[in-house]
């Protein structure tokens, strides 16, 4: 892997975002939107609860947090990839010396970036509006957000594959996919509030274990390592065969003549 | 026999075939492109000149057959070839929301240039359009969209360029320009260049040899001139049209004349 490629295609999307605030916004307004909803009903559910539930809104604000970085970590995959599709550069980067891993590796830091800017966004206005302190979660943070960023760059790359075989008709992908899981891997609620039949399944998902851990760190200040060690093996299962998924579609595009239909839509 | 041609062969198809659903695009179709030749790949649309186009590129995969470039068979030395390659097309522009200085330097840094900004102001220089660096790339007119990506094509010094239409929807003016830049960065760097037009004047003006195909098979070969001569047309504008129709350049095949 050449990273002066992975550079130079990162700063292609530095380009992109800076000169352009309306993108800027885009990526601090909803999560900003939905830490106020969420806010805002959980202050009311506990007001009417008579504190039945002391841990309401660190649990939701927590979740809602860390659910945003496993999205953004897709979306960073996701939209970048449109974003080449929509400017017709598809093209121009696939007959460029760029390997699918430097490619790839270049969405991935994409979405690093903008897990930074969103997150600072939501733990500011966390503090400021509720005064949830999402360092109540200490280094354990630091498992998380990688487990939950590498779990988001696997379904990014399936995402992307998703869209490169069936093409721009299946690009609302892009934004649906994280949201499949969403009910299973137990981000606003514990897993034994699933059906017995669906906890094996949400136990495979990596990002259970990670929002199962954070409730535990909310309640108890510590968690077991045994969960995150879990999250971190099924996140290397999931980035292998997501990104074998992603090269084996790729493959299938090109023997198929697929990929060059993104440059003339 | 032996080739009387001694130089570099820089592209070579072997008998490539690609069937999409049972349907033949390119039909063991065979050629060579030689260190500076120009060659120009005809026919009309549905001809197979896209799909040969995106075979050499790698976009698709041929159904059989072989394609080296610079001696590598192309499937095990892709990256290395497309790093001693560009490409340009009419129909795959550059990002339109960056500035046409951010793209190109994006792209030199792909490719490893060396001083890029340097390359890029001499390049904008070459092809008239220096006044257009800190524009939208999408707010550029046809005729500036082209010579920019032309600009991109010729940042890595190409050894093996291929041209998609590089003039197609151009004023007559700026077509004559962006042929004169092409022929005289092509004379002076030794390039090796794949061309497609479906303007016959792109074609005598720039190409050395062509190649016609029909349905996905080669039906004539040659210089323009000695393939007008080898007709019994009086243009290359008519023998396309003559190849076009009855798919053969000798005889019409019962079809009409062209006029």
């Amino acid at each position: 892997m050449n990273l002066r490629i992975v550079h130079a295609l990162l700063l292609r999307y530095v380009f992109l975002y800076t000169r352009s605030p309306v993108r800027m916004v885009e990526m601090v307004f909803w999560p900003i939107v939905d830490l106020l909803v969420w806010g805002f009903l959980t202050m009311f559910l506990q007001q009417n609860t008579s504190g039945a539930f002391p841990h309401f809104i660190t649990f939701l604000l927590g979740a809602m947090i860390l659910w945003d970085i496993l999205f953004r970590a897709q979306q960073g995959v996701a939209i970048s990839f449109l974003e080449d599709v929509w400017t017709r550069n598809l093209l121009n980067i696939f007959v460029a010396p760029v390997r699918t891993l430097e490619y790839l590796c270049a969405t991935f830091a994409v979405g690093v970036l903008r897990i930074c800017v969103t997150a600072v966004a939501l733990v500011v206005i966390g503090w400021l509006a509720y005064s949830f302190n999402v360092f109540v979660m200490r280094w354990w943070l630091i498992p998380f957000f990688l487990n939950l960023m590498l779990f988001g760059w696997s379904l990014g790359m399936i995402s992307t594959a998703l869209i490169l075989r069936w093409g721009q008709a299946a690009e609302s992908l892009a934004w649906a996919v994280p949201f499949f899981i969403q009910p299973v891997v137990a981000v606003f609620y514990p897993v034994s509030v699933l059906p017995g039949w669906l906890q094996p399944v949400a136990l495979a998902l990596p990002a259970t274990h990670i929002f199962e851990g954070m409730r535990q760190v909310m309640q108890t200040g510590t968690m077991s390592w045994v969960p995150l060690a879990w999250a971190f093996v099924l996140n290397l299962v999931y980035l292998a065969l997501a990104g074998g998924f992603f090269v084996w579609i790729l493959n299938y595009t090109r023997r198929r003549g697929l990929l060059t239909k993104f440059s003339t839509q | 026999m032996a080739d009387p041609d001694t130089r570099e062969t820089l592209l070579e198809a072997v008998e490539l075939t690609r069937e999409f659903d049972g349907v033949k695009a390119l039909d063991r179709f065979s050629f060579k492109l030689r260190r500076g030749e120009v060659l120009g790949l005809l026919g009309a649309n549905g001809a197979g000149k896209t799909t040969a186009m995106h075979c050499l590129l790698g976009l698709t995969l041929p159904s059989s057959g072989q394609l080296y470039a610079f001696g590598q068979p192309l499937h095990s030395h892709r990256i290395a070839i497309l790093r001693r390659s560009n490409f340009s097309s009419s129909y795959a522009s550059l990002p339109g929301n960056l500035k046409v200085w951010q793209n190109l330097l994006v792209f030199a840094r792909i490719y490893g240039v060396a001083q890029p900004k340097q390359k890029i102001a001499g390049l904008l220089e070459l092809l008239e359009v220096s006044h257009l660096s800190d524009r939208l790339t999408g707010q550029l007119s046809a005729g500036e969209s082209t010579r920019v990506n032309l600009c991109k094509a010729f940042l890595n010094d190409p050894e093996l360029l291929m041209l998609d239409e590089p003039t197609a929807s151009l004023d007559p003016d700026i077509a004559d320009k962006v042929r004169k830049v092409v022929r005289r960065l092509q004379r002076e760097r030794n390039i090796g260049i794949l061309y497609t037009s479906h303007n016959m004047i792109d074609i005598e003006e720039v190409c050395d040899r062509v190649i016609f195909l029909h349905k996905g098979r080669i039906v004539a070969e040659g210089s323009p001139a000695d393939i007008v001569k080898r007709s019994t047309e009086q243009s290359l504008e008519n023998v396309f049209i003559k190849i076009a129709r009855s798919g053969d350049l000798e005889n019409t095949n019962g079809k009409e004349p062209t006029p």
